[in-house]
């Protein structure tokens, strides 16, 4: 039953997450976003204590917990630094699929050395000509005896320099569009990938986001997730799958933004008295509530349906774009609520507001979110 | 090595307290372990490491809501906990807390005991060392770095005095208090917080444990509160903002005269 009350253990855990973002991450998300470094030692701290790869199962290494409590967790790292949440996020994006489709072998031999030190992996889906049309990926899978040879450019990739494992969504034919789709597990080590430089990002810079080149890449046949032409369908079901956590990023930041405004508002005085104690700036807070509520509740809906192996594309894109368009505007307001202040660097919140940007656009641009949608009322 | 923790819940630092006929109104406080019982707590459990051997049990005295600051510790790697918790203990002073303490380590083995040095919500500081002196056994407080003996029988404990440190030696069975300093506490993992629902915490009551209704509770308190109120709104001060010089003057003769400092 979807239970919107929180259990013992699942407040033990939030609470956990809830500490280590402000203990470990708040101190240091302004230097890792001014220097676009990536700080690695979270990625360890954060192995340590089970905050990374939190839906993989326990016999692989994993916390072996649903998206439900990755939610949890997920929120209060966004509420720290958007930009770590979405490097942990997209981790999990390239390990999904594999808890979806690898046999036991393939568990064996990639999700368990993973998961048993300080990992990341990274999912290789976008190219430069490939966003929203996802089906139209050029990186082409030649089947070549036991092998196949990977050629290809993707975009955009995040973790691309850290992870130790690409999953990759490539094509036999691109005139098959997705019935031509495979997935393919690649060790970052592998022969013939190249990496492109750091991209200048607006916000979530903390996270690197790189092109990633194959260029003849061998990768042995029994690194394919499950069967050829299937791919398409396996990509579409891990990205429904965690598009909950994505929506979770974005009630994280909004949360952190309103949390600084309600602090600057009681704070700031101006004509004598608290901005807090005026209408406008009182309604602009509500707003922020009311959406910051239900964008969760939607969150925790859609997170429910993937544990429960309910279909949940039609919940999961409602909870991802109502949840990003919302943080948008609640970053947004919480930069008008500091005013000048706000504009400047020195104060949290225009970080969260150039942070909830781009999750109106990655794991489907809120666009995409509503043609998924209507597709469902319509069909 | 039996190690023994004694933990107690306090009101979250941030918490506004709110007073109320002469007391604090708890009504809607946060409870969060009492900082200095973590690095009790975190000295146990590295013990407990560093001997590659041992049993840590967590102990607390409180109502229903003093199970958390068990399963919290037992989050973090304590192998068992016990709730003492009965009507006849609520209200206790420091003499009765480390009474009821000591009857319920009577029925168990213990070799060492580690209490935060005092709690933030009252700042006694004396059950650990009561607690010492009703087992009888040596006690050393405001410890910043522990030491147990190869042969596990003794203990070199270092403390926190005025100017200095002094170095403890004593024979287990021990008592330690904990300073800031001491360590840095763990954070629990996912695994310990999960692992917790298993755990079963029994619950041992007054009769129990063979603490009489006039040995615990406000009733038998040795120390009484008479009255708990808020301090005095703070007044505005002044402002000095002529003639540096004259200032100067003018501050000097009020420092002297009126607050009486010079």
């Amino acid at each position: 039953m979807f239970n919107p009350s929180l259990s013992h253990e699942q407040k033990a855990l939030r609470e956990l997450a809830r500490q280590f973002a402000q203990n470990e991450i708040v101190p240091i998300a302004a230097e890792a976003d001014r220097s676009g470094e990536y700080p690695w030692e979270l990625v360890e701290k954060a192995h340590a204590i089970g905050l990374i790869n939190v839906t993989v199962p326990d016999e692989y290494g994993g916390g072996g917990l649903g998206h439900f409590e990755d939610c949890l967790v997920v929120e209060e790292i966004a509420a720290g630094c958007a930009g770590i949440a979405s490097s942990f996020v997209t981790s999990s994006l390239g390990l999904t699929p594999l808890n979806i489709a690898a046999t036991p072998e393939q568990m064996e031999r990639f999700m368990k050395p993973l998961c048993a030190e300080p990992a990341l992996a990274a999912f290789c889906l976008t190219e430069p000509g490939a966003g929203s049309d996802a089906a139209s990926i050029r990186t082409i899978a030649r089947r070549d005896g036991d092998f196949y040879i990977l050629n290809g450019t993707k975009r955009f990739i995040t973790n691309a320099g850290q992870a130790s494992l690409y999953t990759v969504a490539a094509t036999l034919d691109p005139t098959l569009r997705h019935r031509g789709f495979v997935v393919l597990l690649v060790p970052a080590d592998a022969a013939g990938i190249s990496l492109g430089k750091e991209e200048d990002k607006m916000g979530q810079r903390a996270a690197s986001t790189r092109e990633v080149v194959f260029e003849d890449v061998r990768v042995p046949v029994e690194s394919r997730l499950g069967g050829e032409g299937a791919g398409f369908h396996l990509v579409m079901e891990t990205l429904d799958k965690l598009r909950a956590e994505v929506a979770a990023m974005a009630v994280g930041v909004a949360r952190a933004a309103m949390e600084a405004a309600v602090k600057y508002a009681k704070e700031r005085e101006q004509f004598g008295q608290p901005i807090a104690s005026f209408q406008g700036i009182q309604f602009k807070l509500a707003d922020m509530a009311i959406k910051i509520e239900a964008s969760r509740l939607l969150v925790w809906q859609a997170a429910w349906m993937a544990d429960e192996d309910l279909r949940n594309g039609y919940e999961s894109a409602i909870a991802k774009c109502f949840a990003a368009d919302s943080a948008m505007q609640i970053t947004t307001d919480a930069v008008q609520i500091f005013g000048g202040y706000g504009y400047i660097k020195e104060y949290p919140v225009e970080k969260y507001m150039r942070d909830a940007k781009l999750l109106q656009i990655y794991e489907g641009t809120s666009e995409i979110q509503r043609l998924v949608i209507s597709r469902w009322l319509l069909k | 090595m039996n190690i023994v923790i004694c933990v107690k819940q306090v009101p979250d630092t941030e918490t506004k307290i709110k007073v109320k006929d002469g007391q604090v109104d708890h009504t809607e406080t946060k409870y969060v372990v009492n900082p200095y019982d973590e690095y009790a707590l975190e000295e146990g459990l590295r013990i407990k490491e560093r001997l590659e051997e041992g049993k840590l049990t967590l102990m607390t005295i409180g109502p229903e809501r003093a199970k958390d600051a068990l399963k919290s510790g037992l989050a973090v790697g304590a192998d068992e906990a016990i709730h003492l918790v009965d009507e006849a203990f609520e209200g206790s002073d420091p003499y009765s807390t480390a009474l009821i303490l000591s009857k319920a380590l009577e029925k168990i083995d213990y070799d060492i005991v580690c209490c935060g040095k005092q709690g933030v919500d009252e700042d006694h500081a004396q059950v650990g060392i009561i607690l010492a002196e009703l087992l009888d056994v040596p006690h050393v407080s405001v410890v910043t770095k522990l030491e147990i003996a190869e042969d596990r029988k003794s203990i070199v404990a270092h403390r926190e005095v005025e100017g200095g440190h002094e170095v403890v030696e004593a024979t287990l069975p021990a008592i330690i208090t904990a300073q800031k300093g001491l360590n840095e506490p763990r954070y629990a993992s996912i695994k310990g917080i999960m692992a917790v629902k298993k755990k079963v915490i029994p619950e041992w009551n007054a009769e129990e444990i063979g603490v009489d209704k006039d040995m615990a509770g406000l009733g038998a308190a040795k120390m009484k509160f008479t009255e708990v109120t808020l301090p005095p709104e703070r007044v505005g001060g002044n402002v000095f903002d002529d003639d540096p010089v004259q200032d100067a003057v003018k501050v000097a003769h009020l420092l002297r005269d009126e607050a009486k400092v010079l």
